[in-house]
């Protein structure tokens, strides 16, 4: 789960780590006050969508899809200018590398106070698969896309990785500080914002925080300029907070209509719904499907102990997407019996009067007994009996290959 | 003779009296898992039925194991005890035996929790974790055998054939596919998807290779993180019996959560593309389509003279 950089920013600040003061608004008038009451000269004018890349990004009337301003991140030097950019930003559609072309409505703005940049780093810490641990990277290449850096420079990239015993200790601070090249009372303040964020990130249940740029200030200060931060899912039952801090409208409604049903759906682009028991085999029919020269308009993993009601709901929302012109069905059922995913299939497609082809592979427990409900319907439902033949005929039925 | 868990194991189940635990015991049972009991704190003394069986029910897992001399355990708890579940059994089995297996079924545990099970499991060098968020192991017998976990049992025989995989639903595709070119199993077992687990495919090769029931080995991965290309290029230094490869998520848009945690392609890394490379460039035999790991199979038991 992903949060804004604002809400980032006061979760930073009641964990003790240095930040600019900012003001989070929405209209034009908040963004001005929000000026007047920071009592800075030059301000940060921020867009705030999950997206990154804002600052390259470009925004554009979301009607007319009219070019309305390049960046959406902005410095302003006067209140006039601050009114320029904010009235520019918000309502308008913000598309940056990772939004795709379909953009993002920015409805929120951060005005961040400016401050005197010595130097910009880059900070992150994440869980690392293969240590089993708390990782923490450094690179003096603040500002910049990691992932280049990664690639082109590795050496600059400087990492620590924490015993969840031990903690953070100060000698790691140390030489991740002065891997850096920091000194003195920068690499003490680094120390102290170091082990803030550590404990920011196991108390506060974090998959991500990435600070990019983190700055040197003139005083010898080291302060997070942005913050994206998500976290673990999974923790969500001892964190009440975070309903108040999750953004509904940068989620797809249908996914979360899906979680709330305890089915996991991702929209594709294809046009062969899926509806399948488990993750790894979700992912395995959608390559088949491609594999046959058709596309996945999903993936959908109902889980291991579905419902007649939830593969009803799965089918309603594999429906709703108008791309779908035939739906594959592919369940290996374990604790799942294949009878009971056959009345649902039935139940199903007869509630929601389906138009269109519909193949269903059943395997695993009763299958013998799903198979026969299937087959005694009088639905046009074509069965499989394997993965292959289940994704061929259905990339046959609904035309072939596009 | 299988990999860890032998087909008359004594067995014990964490959460043996909630919904889930008393369901999956009940399953185990049926398939003839020797279950020696359960632990729930605080229903310590009480029993439940199981095929019309009486089994015991112990308040901790150091009393359940003194009592019945358990060589694994297999945990049902709901997320937010689990990670506690697993050591307070990796205490248990540590300090009375020195060593045993625990299978952790559950399904959303956070990550920083397992983050602190995994590092205290591994301080505990005899103890061996498998899972969580995985359909657990099976060691299928001649009659019966020991169906630690989720898994449908009746799909399964005994046989030569080593399976591992990081997905559910997917080692049972695996298992039909040898049933197919009728071979059967020596173990099959499910890692699981989330980022921070216990047993990784490493030790499962090694173990494989190891077992001299084990003739042959299927390993499917799925996109995420490098677990994958490391157990293969480990393979091509190690394991000289003939493995099948499959990897799911050939498909998956990168940055898009897969179901679980673990299945997301990141920075452009883990993809399913990377992962089939590196299976290829070990000598590993891959299957596009898991459809075709029997045929696939069959194959590399003809090459090296098995069948």
């Amino acid at each position: 789960m992903n949060i804004h950089e604002y809400q980032g920013k006061t979760l930073l600040r009641e964990n003790n780590v240095a930040v600019l003061e900012g003001v989070h608004c929405t209209s034009v008038e908040q963004a001005l006050a929000a000026y007047d009451s920071l009592g800075s000269k030059v301000v940060a004018v921020k867009s705030q969508i999950h997206a990154g890349g804002r600052g390259k990004g470009t925004l554009y009337n979301p009607e007319t899809r009219e070019h309305v301003m390049d960046g959406g991140v902005k410095i302003a030097f006067s209140r006039e200018e601050v009114e320029n950019y904010a009235t520019n930003i918000l309502g308008n559609l913000l598309v940056t590398i990772q939004t795709g072309e379909e953009g993002k409505v920015v409805s929120n703005l951060y005005i961040e106070a400016g401050c005197d940049i010595a130097h910009e780093y880059y900070l992150a810490l994440l869980v690392d698969r293969d240590n089993k641990s708390v990782l923490i990277m450094a690179s003096t290449e603040g500002g910049m896309n990691i992932e280049d850096v990664a690639h082109n420079t590795p050496e600059l990239i400087h990492k620590v990785v924490v015993d969840s015993n031990a903690g953070l200790l100060g000698f790691q601070k140390r030489d991740l500080g002065m891997a850096l090249g920091l000194q003195g009372a920068a690499l003490k303040s680094f120390g102290k914002m170091l082990s803030s964020m550590y404990t920011m990130f196991l108390r506060e249940d974090c998959a991500m925080v990435e600070i990019n740029p983190l700055v040197r200030t003139g005083n010898e200060e080291i302060v997070a300029l942005d913050s994206k931060i998500s976290f673990d899912e999974n923790a969500e039952f001892r964190h009440k907070n975070w309903d108040d801090l999750r953004d509904l409208s940068e989620e797809e409604d249908v996914e979360i209509r899906a979680k709330e049903t305890g089915l996991s759906y991702v929209k594709l682009d294809g046009n062969i719904g899926c509806l399948v028991n488990g993750a790894g085999l979700a992912m395995a029919t959608m390559d088949v499907i491609k594999l046959y020269g058709g596309e996945p308009a999903n993936f959908l993993d109902v889980g291991g102990g579905a419902n007649e009601e939830q593969v009803k709901t799965a089918f309603s929302m594999i429906l709703e997407d108008p791309n779908v012109k035939g739906i594959l069905v592919n369940i290996f059922g374990g604790i799942m019996r294949c009878d009971i995913i056959a009345r649902g299939v039935i139940a199903a497609t007869e509630a929601l009067s389906l138009e269109v082809p519909l193949v269903v592979r059943l395997a695993g427990t009763n299958v013998e007994e799903g198979k026969k409900i299937l087959s005694g319907s009088t639905l046009n439902i074509h069965a499989a009996d394997d993965l292959a033949e289940g994704a061929q005929k259905i990339v046959a039925l609904i035309g072939g290959e596009e | 003779m299988p990999i860890w868990i032998e087909e008359d194991a004594k067995v014990l189940v964490q959460g043996i009296t909630g919904k889930q635990g008393m369901f999956h015991a009940d399953k185990m049972v049926e398939y003839g898992t020797n279950i020696v009991g359960g632990c729930t704190p605080g229903k310590g003394g009480q029993t439940v039925e199981l095929q019309g069986k009486t089994f015991p029910v112990w308040h901790s897992m150091a009393e359940a194991i003194e009592t019945t001399d358990a060589d694994a355990t297999v945990i049902y708890v709901p997320p937010p005890f689990a990670a506690e579940a697993i050591m307070e059994a990796a205490d248990a089995f540590d300090s009375i035996k020195g060593e045993g297996v625990i299978v952790c079924i559950t399904e959303g545990i956070p990550t920083l929790d397992m983050v602190k099970a995994v590092s205290y499991v591994e301080n505990r060098p005899g103890v061996r974790l498998i899972g969580p968020n995985c359909p657990g192991i099976i060691t299928p017998g001649s009659t019966g055998g020991a169906k630690i976990g989720i898994m449908p049992g009746h799909i399964h025989a005994k046989g030569r054939i080593g399976i591992v995989s990081k997905s559910g639903t997917l080692t049972y595709e695996a298992v039909a596919q040898t049933m197919s070119i009728d071979e059967g199993q020596s173990t099959c077992i499910g890692i699981g998807g989330d980022p921070v687990n216990g047993t990784g495919f490493i030790d499962c090769l090694a173990a494989f290779q190891a077992d001299p029931q084990t003739e042959a080995i299927i390993m499917i991965g799925e996109i995420g993180g490098n677990a994958e290309q490391e157990a293969a290029a480990w393979a091509a230094e190690n394991v000289t019996k003939p493995i099948v490869g499959f990897v799911a998520g050939a498909t998956a848009p990168p940055g898009k959560r897969m179901g679980h945690a673990g299945a997301i392609i990141s920075g452009g890394k883990g993809t399913a593309e990377e992962k089939f490379a590196a299976f290829r460039a070990a000598g590993i035999a891959c299957a596009m389509d898991p459809s075709e790991l029997g045929k696939v199979l069959l194959e590399s038991l003809k090459a090296v003279g098995l069948r």
